[in-house]
């Protein structure tokens, strides 16, 4: 996994909630064996028509969102299904960091385990940098040692993130490796058992 | 006697490996179970970092998302047999037990590892799926993970877990005749919401519950996932003993009975706390269908679709009708289908077809209506065959399939069309979940059998002869 210390970039709103996971990766697309080249699904029914052709009226397929790398969303983002293709279309899209007022479980963890940053933050306080992101553009940095995330007004705005998952983004850590610094627990576990 | 535990407070504390302050626990996982649509990337990771399996033993493999229900022998996707061909390989390369869409005990992971006795109360039991909750039926802790997770229990046979919140989800009183564990469970996720189950694992408690078959406890557990909940759970009683008593995989003679002691001890003890507890009264539910795009999104059949003027989050209501193709206050009998699925790890066992058989016996589908039954498991397919259930659904013009996930997600051939509208015994109605365009109402095996037959939804329990 790669390390992440510090983002800056445009923020894509998308201003719905319970945004599931067969949205963000639909299921024709989960046939495949690799873990990249997912990023051209994304989304992929709601950036798409039936032919095919880019929908105009998805903001994601305007021009001033084609740079963007954080992702604003409503409740519950990245419901249902646990696949993990979901944080693999976001990440080989080009997403860093996603906030929300709150991540379905599995999703929160799979995002962690690709080197994206999921951000806890209330609804009011996202509500205005959505309306500000949907009315022209908007470019946040997140400083994810220090937990802070600074508006293009010098706003600073600090963010809750468990220490061990920050550890782990901060250092890029393989977390089997990590696990496996514990096998004589393991084996001696499995010892007991039998 | 120490403090009263809760059966997730005991079965946790029974595998944690090691535990260190600040840090999540990392827990032991007894039963593994794999397929071919979320294992592939794991595999490759093990080969990419030379790892091995740690215990194969403890891991059991079979296909089911993308598998043919009509000709096995056809695979007309190339990725889709590419794919099955890959946990084909690497079952063999890592020495893992495979159920093959040829072998007898192929099915939907979650219907074979309870039909198999690889789920156990006490056990902790993971699958990259998110309906590993369903095997909570038993007392066992289930839930679903990612692939990185599946490497990761591959290669270590733990995970790292957050100790979870516990939630008592109380069913008081008793369901009425016609009214299933299904419509209960859609109940609960209408009236408390798709995230109340957030951060928490879930244990469904009461009279109800305990009333309530290992099929449909099994109903129950699995959709505690469109709650929020990881992993939903249910106290062991002599009803979950019985159900394993000679199964494959469960312990024989007096190894069983030891086990069986065991197994009831992990009950939730007396006057044992959750972290929270909501109720609701079986008394009052009547069968459910969802009329949106998320599961919470149901009514009772007699109601009708929202009054826009009338709800909190007025954009997602009216985004959900419009994709549905419904109108606000419309009643939920006058919407009118032409697809009817039966099957799906929600309800796809012996009994759900069964049920679902008692309302189309001796009736006939509606025209226009495309209705197929996918049981859940070659085993299920079978005992349905002795009992001649599969005459019953095909005389009344159903297609009887071969097993698998089929139309639930539609990683197969078996897809509802754009604009279709299906009456459907799975869990989920996500916009496009049947295929790009289709519209989900999810309802029990009787309801989806009435509405086959109708090609409207009504009221089951207003059939002839259903209620006698």
């Amino acid at each position: 996994m790669e390390a992440i210390q510090k983002h800056k970039g445009l923020v894509f709103p998308l201003d719905r909630s319970n945004i599931d996971t067969d949205q963000i990766i639909p299921k024709q697309f989960l046939k495949r064996i690799e873990r990249t080249g997912f990023g051209q699904y994304l989304f992929f029914n709601w950036r798409f028509d039936d032919d095919g052709n880019q929908r105009e009226d998805f903001a994601l397929n305007q021009p001033q969102y084609k740079e963007a790398s954080i992702l604003i969303a409503g409740e519950n983002f990245g419901c249902g299904s646990s696949r993990e293709h979901a944080p693999w279309a976001l990440t080989d899209f080009g997403f860093k960091v996603i906030i929300a007022p709150s991540f379905a479980d599995i999703f929160y963890n799979n995002a962690l385990k690709n080197g994206i940053i999921p951000i806890k933050m209330e609804e009011e306080r996202l509500s205005k940098w959505m309306e500000d992101a949907q009315r022209s553009s908007l470019e946040l940095s997140i400083d994810l040692k220090n937990q802070q995330i600074t508006d293009e007004e010098g706003n600073v705005i600090s963010f809750e993130i468990p220490e061990y998952h920050k550890e782990k983004l901060l250092n890029g850590w393989d977390d089997i490796a990590l696990t496996l610094l514990q096998e004589d627990k393991i084996l001696a576990y499995e010892n007991s058992r039998i | 006697m120490g403090k009263p535990e809760t059966i997730i407070e005991k079965v946790w504390n029974k595998h944690v490996v090691h535990q260190e302050e600040g840090k999540p626990d990392l827990l032991y996982i007894d039963q593994h179970l794999i397929h071919e649509v979320t294992s592939p990337q794991a595999f490759e990771g093990l080969r990419l970092t030379n790892r091995k399996v740690r215990r194969p033993d403890l891991t059991y493999a079979t296909m089911d998302h993308n598998v043919p229900t009509k000709n096995r022998h056809v695979v007309k996707d190339e990725i889709s047999k590419k794919q099955m061909e890959t946990l084909r390989q690497n079952c063999e390369d890592f020495g893992i037990k495979l159920a093959d869409m040829f072998h007898p005990d192929q099915g939907i992971v979650h219907v074979i590892g309870p039909q198999l006795g690889l789920t156990q109360p006490g056990k902790t039991i993971v699958c990259g799926d998110s309906h590993t909750s369903t095997h909570g039926a038993f007392g066992a802790l289930a839930f679903g993970i990612g692939t990185s997770e599946v490497e990761h229990v591959l290669a270590t046979q733990t995970i790292w877990q957050e100790k979870p919140k516990t939630l008592n989800v109380k069913v008081e009183g008793n369901l009425g005749p016609g009214v299933t564990a299904k419509d209960l469970i859609l109940a609960i996720i209408g009236k408390f919401g798709v995230r109340f189950g957030t951060g928490y694992v879930m244990e469904y408690t009461g009279e109800a519950i305990r009333k309530l078959s290992m099929e449909g406890r099994m109903t129950i557990c699995n959709m505690s996932i469109e709650a929020g909940a990881r992993a939903g759970l249910i106290s062991p009683d002599q009803t979950t003993v019985d159900y394993l008593e000679g199964r494959e995989y469960v312990p024989k003679g007096q190894e069983f009975e030891k086990a069986a002691a065991e197994w009831l001890n992990l009950a939730t003890d007396e006057g044992a706390t959750y972290d929270q507890t909501v109720i609701i009264n079986a008394d009052e539910i009547e069968p459910q269908v969802t009329w949106g795009t998320n599961p919470g999104m149901c009514v009772p059949v007699g109601g009708t679709t929202p009054i826009l003027a009338e709800v909190d989050h007025k954009e997602d209501v009216k985004r959900a009708l419009e994709y549905m193709g419904l109108e606000e206050n419309q009643p939920i009998t006058s919407i009118e289908i032409d697809h009817v699925f039966i099957g799906s790890c929600t309800n796809s066992r012996l009994s759900d077809l069964q049920k679902a058989a008692s309302i189309i016996q001796g009736r006939k589908v509606k025209d226009n209506v495309k209705a197929i039954v996918v049981p859940g498991s070659f085993s299920v397919k079978l005992q349905a065959e002795e009992l001649g259930l599969d005459k019953v659904f095909t005389e009344a013009g159903f297609e009887w399939r071969d097993s698998g996930c089929s139309m639930c997600l539609g990683m197969n051939d078996d897809i509802v069309p754009p604009g279709g509208r299906c009456a459907s015994t799975s869990n989920r109605n996500f916009e496009g979940r049947q295929g790009n365009g289709a519209r989900t109402h999810l309802v029990s095996p009787e309801m989806a059998a009435a509405a086959a037959i109708e090609g409207h939804f009504v009221d089951v329990r207003k059939m002839a002869g259903v209620l006698n």
